[in-house]
């Protein structure tokens, strides 16, 4: 511990200052995030406005079983993310790899729950293009609605994977003492990006899943 | 008016408000590109490096002071002037696209890449479209394929022409002539090519026309050929066991839905119903009608929405 | 102090800056020095501004007569399109911030380089990576869409290669937005002691708020791009109506980031006028708060504007009445800029050189690309004149006229401060106003053409516009000397150019007070800010 109590990159004064600018920047790239899922939330608003039935009958054919466990899986996740933050804050280095490895373990199961769900979905005959069948009025829409369904889980995902990616980097380099109470920015950083995927699951699941599910 | 050079002729009744607006800023905005021309270059010749003017700002206080003024007064002026602006334009729009009630309806498909015009009373045109000088004319516009928009520059009016709605465009012609019209949204390999002739005739001289094209089945009647192949009059009749709504006296009436919403039966409800009859199915209904996307093309739903038109003036209210 | 520099070389023979600073592939293509990175921007912005403006050329070439008869309708249709992309994503929306922002920010506020010299350096190869495969559906055969990709014609009609063209816009806009994170985390965080946020130059604040624009309005681009190309490839209909869709909804989406991207071009230029006319009427420039609250304003607004772009659409009339005020909102910063800009002439100390050319050149032409802008945002006139080329010559105005010539102004300026040479002053004033006759030439025909009628994207007119489009092509050639000349001298003087001194403008601003060129580091020692921007009229208290 303690090996980088003043360690900063060359083009910063100090550490503060490069903590400072750290998490500005990781705000700053959240807040792009949140303008690309909210695209696609307006797309998905405005489509679902113009064809509110077939949305209806549509959100109720998603699996909302593993979808609730994932839900809890992501939250989890969140929850040991933060606490790997303060054992980093705390220089409590074993605690910091646990709360990450668990953290990672919990992005896997959730990625490994999705293929499984993108599986049966297929098997239902859900994936648009793929085999896609549907009986009843307004096939067509119930089709865009699993287009925007897969789109958007899809784009999820792809950042739950980049995330335990990161998590998984930082974790490894935890492991090689590279963090302590001075200087555990990746972490912080990290933290808040994985933070953010976990919100953002959270508009997702209750507008694909349970809006006019009953 | 004749036209006046870099102006296209005046063949509309808005041509002329319009022109108006645009003189207007025509002069306002040289006016102003003038006096910071005009400003720049005095100041830069004036206090040209080495040039004798004086520099001295006596009292920096009141200098501020002055000049703070200046600041808010070249803000709140120009923001008057553009309000004024605003409100002026937005009148001469609104009174451009009001349609007046007694308005000639043409129906125009655009389709990449021409413009297919049909006159109620039966008449096709293709890149032409023949009207009368003083008659308010209704365009009910609509794509086959991209969008596409309508533009006749002597009438100052243009509308984007879009696939899957009706977009409307209204005027009155009051000029005798020829004019151009234009695609004017790009819409593939032959877009400058899609131009065409708008023909402005005295009244006689269009009655004329009408009459040389006078022996041609109406919009409406081949609306109803129509209506009876494709078997509508199976549930829409009088003598159908099924039930649907009676079509007479329907067009141009709000009616009540089954979601609670209240729409006007316009061009677009009837187009809807026949593509897509499940959107707004009417209160007291089922959603049973099937759909006819793929089984009628443009031109013929508008054949079938002049002859729903035609139904509109009954006496009893129709079935409901 | 830190005094950790990237890679010094310890040569005390000649001058050590960081042009010398090592000479091999590595040193350039794996630089962290936002110096260097500005220059790899500058040299491909202007690979790509050669191909952008060629197919300029060849469109104008191709008008001189009524019918096509240098191209095919085809290509035209293709070169229009090329020409729309490259220019708007590959060189205007860098330009500025890419090359002048790049290097300057960090050195105007005193530091030693952005917050995030990586990202810096990944933002360049996701810049040359998008090029690339724009590149690359250049040459398969092009795309016919317009830069504005309307749907449905680019998802389900158009047979060319928009995909191709929709990923490398796609991947350079994560080039935009890197760019635009480093710069507002660089100035919030870095800036050097008694820096304070009124005392930087407005340059640093129209950087500020263009990278505001390009963090927030990316990426709806991005998604609106990958929702169009997903249609396109898989035929599942959000835009085209024929599978359900609402092509409103890709105009709406497309023009929320679009028009914002107008003010990424035009914010910077306004920055880079400020500091040029300053310096060359030894004055500060009037109005100074104004001036950065209107930079702010203008970006904001910006956000909220984007459906006067659509009042012939099929949008509904309430919806055009709240976008044609809003717009009229928007016009009235740029006003003050424009009055205050002249103001700063007054009781000045004016010189001519090629730099302040340019920068009176972008005021002039910025007022009337600016004025006519309101024309269009008047409802009942924008009807006659949406889709022109009324339109055409408003918007080159402004992108062309206005952000081009403050560009080059910009390189002339600081080109002593990069590469420590002067250029030829004579040839660089016969540019500049050759560049501006030129450019007058070239469009303010198409006002009259516009408003007469003629269509937007044709390759065939009819015969009685012809005489304006002679008039505009014979302007262009005189724009393309304009444009071509200034390579050749500024390559020149690389070689043969008077050896630069530190401040040969006499300005003020940080930059200004350390080596031309500058160090690695930029400065020797971090600058200490004891006076307010543009102190020229308190010269006599400063040494």
């Amino acid at each position: 511990m303690a090996n980088h109590a003043a360690a900063f990159a060359p083009q910063f004064d100090d550490a503060e200052q490069q903590r400072t600018a750290a998490n500005l920047g990781i705000w700053l790239f959240l807040a792009t995030e949140i303008l690309f899922f909210g695209v696609l939330f307006a797309a998905y608003a405005i489509t679902r406005v113009r064809f509110p039935d077939a949305f209806a009958a549509a959100s109720r054919l998603t699996n909302l079983p593993l979808a609730g466990v994932n839900t809890a899986v992501l939250i989890t996740s969140s929850l040991s993310m933060a606490l790997a933050v303060h054992a980093a804050r705390h220089g409590a280095r074993r605690a910091l790899i646990a709360w990450l490895s668990l953290t990672v373990a919990l992005g896997i199961a959730f990625l490994c729950i999705k293929a499984v769900e993108y599986r049966l979905d297929y098997l239902e005959h859900l994936v648009p293009r793929l085999d896609f069948r549907f009986e009843g009025p307004q096939a067509d829409q119930v089709e865009l609605f699993f287009y925007m369904y897969f789109f958007i889980t899809g784009v999820h995902a792809l950042h739950v994977l980049i995330g335990v990616g990161c998590i998984a980097t930082i974790a490894v380099m935890a492991s090689r003492d590279s963090f302590s109470p001075a200087y555990y920015t990746p972490v912080d950083v990290t933290g808040l990006y994985w933070h953010l995927v976990d919100v953002i699951w959270l508009f997702v699941f209750p507008i694909l899943y349970l809006v006019s599910r009953s | 008016m004749d036209s006046l050079p870099f102006f296209p002729a005046r063949a509309s009744t808005i041509a002329g408000p319009i022109d108006e607006l645009y003189f207007a800023w025509l002069i306002l905005a040289g006016v102003v590109a003038l006096a910071v021309a005009v400003t720049m270059l005095w100041f830069a010749v004036r206090y040209r490096r080495g040039s004798s003017a004086s520099r001295v700002i006596a009292d920096a206080a009141e200098h501020a002071r002055t000049m703070h003024h200046i600041e808010i007064t070249w803000t709140l002026v120009p923001l008057a002037l553009f309000i004024g602006m605003f409100v002026w334009s937005a009148e001469v729009y609104y009174r451009s696209i009001r349609v007046p009630k007694d308005a000639l309806p043409i129906y125009v498909v655009a389709k990449q890449w021409m413009w297919h015009a049909e006159h109620p009373a039966g008449e096709r045109e293709i890149n032409e479209l023949h009207v009368p000088t003083g008659s308010p004319v209704e365009l009910v516009m609509t794509s086959q394929d991209v969008i596409h928009s309508l533009s006749i520059p002597g009438f100052r009016i243009k509308q984007d022409v879009l696939p899957g709605r009706y977009t409307t465009l209204s005027f009155t012609a009051n000029r005798p002539g020829e004019y151009r019209l234009y695609c004017t949204q790009f819409c593939g390999t032959s877009h400058s090519n899609m131009v065409g002739r708008v023909v402005v005739m005295e009244p006689a001289a269009y009655e004329e026309w009408l009459s040389a094209h006078a022996n041609v089945p109406t919009m409406a009647s081949r609306g109803a050929r129509r209506y009876q192949e494709l078997g509508c009059d199976g549930c829409h009749g009088a003598q159908s066991a099924v039930r649907a709504p009676k079509l007479d006296g329907l067009f141009g009436r709000p009616i009540p839905l089954r979601d609670g919403r209240t729409v006007l039966v316009d061009e677009r409800f009837i187009r809807d119903a026949v593509l897509l009859p499940n959107e707004n199915v009417p209160a007291g209904y089922e959603a049973s009608m099937p759909s006819f996307r793929g089984q009628i093309s443009e031109e013929e739903l508008l054949d079938i929405i002049e002859y729903v038109k035609s139904k509109g003036n009954a006496t009893h209210g129709g079935g409901q | 102090m830190n005094s950790a520099v990237i890679g010094a070389d310890e040569n005390l023979a000649s001058h050590e800056s960081y042009l010398s600073n090592g000479w091999n592939w590595r040193s350039w293509l794996l630089t962290l020095d936002h110096k260097r990175i500005g220059i790899l921007y500058v040299i491909t912005i202007t690979l790509l501004f050669g191909i952008g403006g060629s197919a300029a050329a060849m469109i104008r070439l191709d008008l001189l007569t009524p019918h096509s008869q240098l191209v095919s309708i085809e290509t035209y249709n293709k070169l229009f399109t090329m020409h729309g992309v490259i220019m708007v994503w590959f060189f205007l929306i860098p330009s500025i911030p890419a090359t002048l922002g790049n290097f300057l920010v960090p050195m105007m506020i005193g530091a030693r380089d952005l917050a995030f010299p990586r990202l810096n350096l990944l933002s360049w190869y996701l810049f040359v990576f998008g090029g690339l495969f724009t590149i690359y559906a250049l040459l398969a055969g092009g795309v016919d869409t317009g830069w504005t990709f309307y749907a449905p014609y680019s998802t389900s009609f158009s047979s060319s290669h928009v995909f191709a063209v929709a990923t490398g816009v796609f991947i350079a806009g994560f080039s935009s937005i890197l760019t635009g994170l480093n710069f507002i985390v660089t100035v919030h965080a870095m800036r050097a002691p008694g820096m304070t946020w009124f005392r930087l130059p407005l340059f640093i604040w129209s950087m500020y708020a263009t990278s505001l624009i390009l963090v927030l309005a990316t990426p709806v681009l991005a998604m609106t791009l990958m929702l169009m190309g997903i249609e396109r490839t898989f035929g599942i209909g959000v835009f085209d109506p024929a599978l359900g869709g609402d092509p409103l909804l890709f105009q709406h989406l497309f023009w929320f980031y679009s028009h914002p991207a107008v003010y990424i071009m035009v914010v910077p230029a306004m920055g880079v006028a400020s500091e040029i006319i300053s310096c060359f009427c030894r004055n500060p420039v009037f109005g100074y708060r104004f001036m950065a609250y209107a930079i702010l304003a203008i970006a904001a607004f910006g956000f909220v504007v984007w459906g006067h772009h659509m009042f012939v659409s099929g949008q509904s009339a309430y919806a055009g009445t709240v976008f044609s005020l809003l717009t009229f909102l928007v016009s009235v910063p740029s006003a003050i800029k424009v009055f205050n800009w002249t103001a700063t002439l007054y009781k000045a100390h004016i010189t001519f050189h090629a730099p302040m050319l340019y920068a009176l050149g972008f005021v002039g032409l910025f007022t009337i690309g600016g004025l006519t802008g309101l024309f269009l945002a008047s409802l009942g006139l924008d009807v006659q004149l949406h889709d022109t080329y009324f339109v055409v010559a408003h918007f080159h105005y402004i992108m062309v006229g206005a952000a081009v010539m403050a560009f080059f102004g910009g390189i002339h300026f600081w080109w002593p401060k990069i590469t420590g040479r002067m250029y030829p002053e004579d040839w660089a004033r016969f540019c500049a106003i050759l560049t501006f006759v030129g450019f007058n030439l070239t469009f303010f025909p198409q006002f009259i053409l516009g408003y007469l009628g003629m269509p937007r994207r044709y390759p065939d007119y009819p015969p009685e516009f012809q005489v304006w489009n002679v008039l505009s092509s014979a302007g262009s050639s005189l724009l393309a000397f304009g444009y071509v000349l200034p390579l050749a001298y500024l390559l020149w003087s690389l070689r043969y150019g008077a050896k630069a001194p530190d401040n040969p403008w006499g300005a003020k601003g940080l930059e200004w007070q350390t080596d031309s060129p500058p160090p690695a580091e930029n400065f020797h020692t971090t600058p200490v800010v004891t006076e307010e921007a543009y102190a020229y009229r308190t010269e006599s208290a400063h040494g």
